[in-house]
């Protein structure tokens, strides 16, 4: 059994043991206490705890600056590549500490991938970008398995029927909103657990972000997805569980319905009506 | 509306000032650019035309009996043997067969001074590699002297023929010669000669007559004790000038004045006076049988306007290159020697093959320190190594030393690699290890530049699929860097080439005889490059140095063109869009 054929069957497996969308109750994929990030002397985010569960979309919104980015890029110490940035607390993904020194990040950005703000493929062929990651880590025994990564990726990500022929052109002739599906595709390729998504339409036409928005609730029934946006509009369309952060700190968490018709926090429900922000 | 319009006044009102200074700022550019491409032209117009005359050469074929008592002396074939030979005598031999009137030790060194004796070595090389050419006759070709060449390249001397007809009785005994015309035919230049000392007369007049006026003004008793002198040499030189100008005197030419030469057939005499207002004139005898008189009908009057104490060829040595050339055994022929050989003293055999090998033996080993270290060093910098202040402190040196005078990097190596290390001195390696410091803080810096303009984003998205920062940066951010890192590199090396200061230090301006070996070994022979030959040739007194001085600095654009043509073809090779 391949490592790609043993990933393969752990999917399924996930599927079968974490979520359970008729009971309403979630496993808890992703749990932190007390997460602070400094930049230097400046404190970006203080305290934060959060339960995300398995197999749903969460959106983080909150007004600019407020530390949903940065708490998005602790929890697959992206925040590493900062220098002068400190992580403090605990973060747990499947029980297994992140921060902790025995783990490595290449082998935890292998489990949590990312799709970032501004479509970024490398400038390669649009095959050589989705084949790329389960390079590095040998997913793919032979080149027929790693055109079997790159066609189901692509096709999860919805982009198969319309670059099929043309896998060898550069993935940066793509349109936006295709270059982000192929992110996308390219974050999926390595079979991760999570996916991180910071603000990923934000540089996108509503068109765009409408396929995006559709794929994001695909996606759902075999990842972990966590959404930074601006959008509460996305927010309540796309997510479960919505988190509301505001100067550093989590304000609220929970459903994403009840946050947005029954906020308990005065500054939830002022965010969320467009008071500020 | 209302309240736009008075903005719209203002905007209107500073309008016209900003398309003035668009358009000037336009201007300035076009002119400067405009100015470059003129002095380029200019610079390259030059060099080329100077550069012209080192390109061909008047080369001497002359069929040359290689006696064996000659060439080998102990008789016996021996390859010992045959190097004692002396071929030079053999190439005497052979040209002597051309000119066998010539006799005299003067005449002799006059004859044998129109070509070098150094070329007697390369038919030495010829016999001991085909011990069969002994005793018998081979034509054997080699350059004629700088000052021969560059007299048949009509570059130093003025003449003119003029074919004569009329009658004209030659007498001749021993060296001096006696003409007898019927008519004055010689009158008119007579004439235009006397003008032209009268004219010289006047000049020193009229020095001497500034002279005297100087010292009169100065107060400086030893100062007006020089003027004086001075207009003292000058009125002697009018007196002497006067005497010979005297009417009814026998015209006499000196070494001063232009020679004149009649030729008839292979007779040829150089007149001393012209007597008799025209008609009659005795002559020095150039070239003739020592027998020889008669009267000829037909004849030719050969003037030699510069006259032979500013030149460096005597009016003997033209009368044998130009009836070589008539004989059609001197040749002018692309001048192959300027790349086959390395350098000589005698401009006619310098080359620059030498240099050459030298540039591209030194150029291999900067290229192979200097790259791979600096590129090395970059991407740790930029990469890699923690923002801390022993990383600034790198940094700041390594920016200062892209700006230290290069010369100093020569001290360096003088003191570390030869003193310190025992290299050898003038070799490709020292010369190459020291141009390497100079061009890394070139590379380096450029390197840096060109990392940091690969958008983070990349990094980030290789990183976001669990690469590690190693992969992100040879697989992503190196390839994107790379078009940069090679201008760079490029700009830094292409300095290096045209590096004279540094190499003065390492014994690299020896005058190297020998091209250095064009392999492995050829790292620590001792060789130069091409900008000190350059530098070497500038210096030389032979004018004919002058022309190489301009076809060796042709070759050095030429090598830099295609160094920077190879860069711009890998640059586009790995540019890539993102």
């Amino acid at each position: 059994m391949t490592a790609y054929e043993k990933l393969q069957a752990g999917a399924s497996v996930r599927q079968e043991t974490l979520y359970h969308p008729v009971e309403g109750s979630y496993t808890t994929k992703v749990a932190t206490k007390n997460v602070t990030v400094h930049y230097g002397d400046k404190s970006a985010l203080n305290g934060v705890s959060i339960e995300i569960p398995a197999c749903t979309v969460t959106s983080f919104i909150g007004p600019s600056g407020c530390g949903k980015s940065t708490f998005l890029r602790s929890i697959n110490r992206m925040n590493d590549t900062i220098d002068n940035a400190r992580v403090s607390g605990s973060i747990l993904i499947d029980g297994e500490e992140v921060n902790d020194r025995n783990v490595d990040p290449v082998v935890l950005r292998a489990r949590v991938g990312m799709v970032f703000q501004k479509p970024n493929p490398f400038p390669k062929t649009i095959y050589e970008n989705v084949a790329y990651g389960p390079r590095i880590h040998g997913l793919a025994a032979d080149k027929d398995q790693l055109d079997a990564i790159v066609e189901t990726s692509l096709r999860k990500a919805g982009l198969w029927d319309e670059v099929a022929d043309r896998l060898d052109q550069p993935g940066t002739s793509l349109s936006g909103g295709q270059q982000q599906r192929l992110v996308i595709a390219r974050a999926i390729a390595v079979n991760p657990e999570v996916i991180l998504m910071d603000e990923p339409c934000s540089a996108l036409d509503p068109i765009a972000t409408a396929r995006i928005e559709e794929l994001i609730d695909e996606l759902r029934e075999n990842y972990t997805l966590i959404i930074v946006t601006h959008s509460m509009a996305q927010a309540a369309r796309v997510s479960q569980m919505t988190a509301f952060f505001h100067l550093g700190s989590l304000v609220e968490y929970g459903p994403t319905e009840e946050i947005f018709t029954n906020p308990r926090d005065q500054r939830t429900q002022d965010y969320i009506t467009g008071r500020f922000g | 509306m209302s309240k736009l319009a008075p903005i719209r006044d203002a905007v209107m009102e500073r309008l016209p000032q900003r398309h003035r200074a668009e358009q000037r700022f336009q201007a300035y550019g076009l002119t400067a650019i405009t100015l470059a491409v003129l002095f380029l032209t200019l610079l390259v117009g030059s060099i080329l035309t100077q550069s012209l005359a080192a390109f061909t050469a008047h080369r001497l074929t002359l069929p040359v009996t290689l006696e064996r008592e000659l060439v080998d002396p102990r008789g016996d074939g021996s390859e010992a043997s045959l190097r004692r030979g002396s071929y030079n005598a053999a190439l005497q031999a052979a040209l002597r067969d051309q000119f066998p009137t010539v006799h005299g030790v003067g005449e002799l060194r006059e004859l044998f001074g129109i070509y070098s004796a150094i070329n007697a070595s390369r038919l030495l090389t010829d016999v001991v590699n085909n011990p069969d050419l002994v005793g018998q006759s081979v034509d054997f070709e080699f350059p004629i002297s700088d000052d021969a060449d560059r007299y048949l390249k009509g570059a130093s001397v003025s003449e003119r023929q003029i074919d004569m007809n009329a009658s004209l009785s030659i007498e001749i005994a021993g060296n001096v010669a006696r003409l007898e015309a019927q008519e004055a035919v010689l009158a008119p230049f007579a004439d235009r000669l006397r003008q032209v000392m009268a004219d010289r007369a006047n000049r020193y007049a009229a020095a001497a007559e500034a002279a005297l006026a100087s010292a009169r003004q100065t107060i400086d008793p030893d100062e007006r004790e020089i003027l004086e002198a001075e207009a003292q040499r000058a009125q002697m030189r009018v007196q002497q000038l006067n005497e010979r100008l005297r009417p009814g005197a026998d015209f006499l030419l000196g070494p001063r004045e232009p020679s004149l030469l009649v030729r008839a057939g292979d007779t040829i005499v150089r007149l001393t006076s012209i007597t008799s207002g025209g008609r009659e004139a005795t002559g020095e005898v150039l070239l003739a049988d020592q027998a020889w008189s008669g009267s000829v009908t037909r004849w030719s009057f050969w003037e030699i306007e510069t006259p032979a104490a500013t030149r460096l060829i005597t009016d003997r040595q033209m009368v044998f290159v130009r009836l070589l050339e008539e004989r059609g055994l001197v040749r002018n022929a692309f001048n192959a020697l300027l790349f086959t050989n390395a350098d000589s003293r005698e401009p006619e055999l310098a080359g620059v093959r030498g240099a050459l090998i030298g540039t591209i033996l030194t150029m291999v080993i900067t290229i192979f320190l200097a790259v791979p270290v600096g590129v090395g060093a970059a991407i740790y910098l930029e990469e890699f190594a923690p923002r801390n202040r022993l990383t600034r402190l790198i940094e700041v040196n390594i920016n200062n030393l892209a700006a230290v005078p290069s010369i100093v990097f020569g001290l360096l190596g003088l003191a570390v690699f030869i003193n310190a290390f025992g290299l050898p001195r003038s070799t490709p390696l020292l010369g190459g290890m020291v141009l390497a410091l100079m061009t890394l803080p070139t590379v380096i810096i450029s390197s840096r530049a060109a990392l940091k303009a690969v958008p983070p984003s990349i990094r980030e998205a290789a990183l976001g699929v669990g690469a590690s920062r190693t992969q992100a940066v040879f697989h992503h951010v190196l390839p994107l860097a790379m078009p940069g890192m090679l201008t760079g590199s490029i700009i830094g090396l292409a300095q290096a080439l045209g590096e004279t200061a540094p190499l003065l230090m390492i014994g690299m301006v020896a005058f190297v005889a020998d091209a250095p070996n064009f392999g492995f070994t050829g790292f620590t022979d001792p060789s130069t490059v091409m900008p000190v030959q350059i530098f070497i040739w500038s210096t030389s007194a032979e004018r004919a140095f002058e022309a190489r001085t301009a076809a060796a600095i042709l070759v050095l654009l030429v090598l830099m063109v295609l160094f920077n043509a190879v860069a711009i073809y890998l640059r586009r090779k790995y540019e890539r869009r993102w």
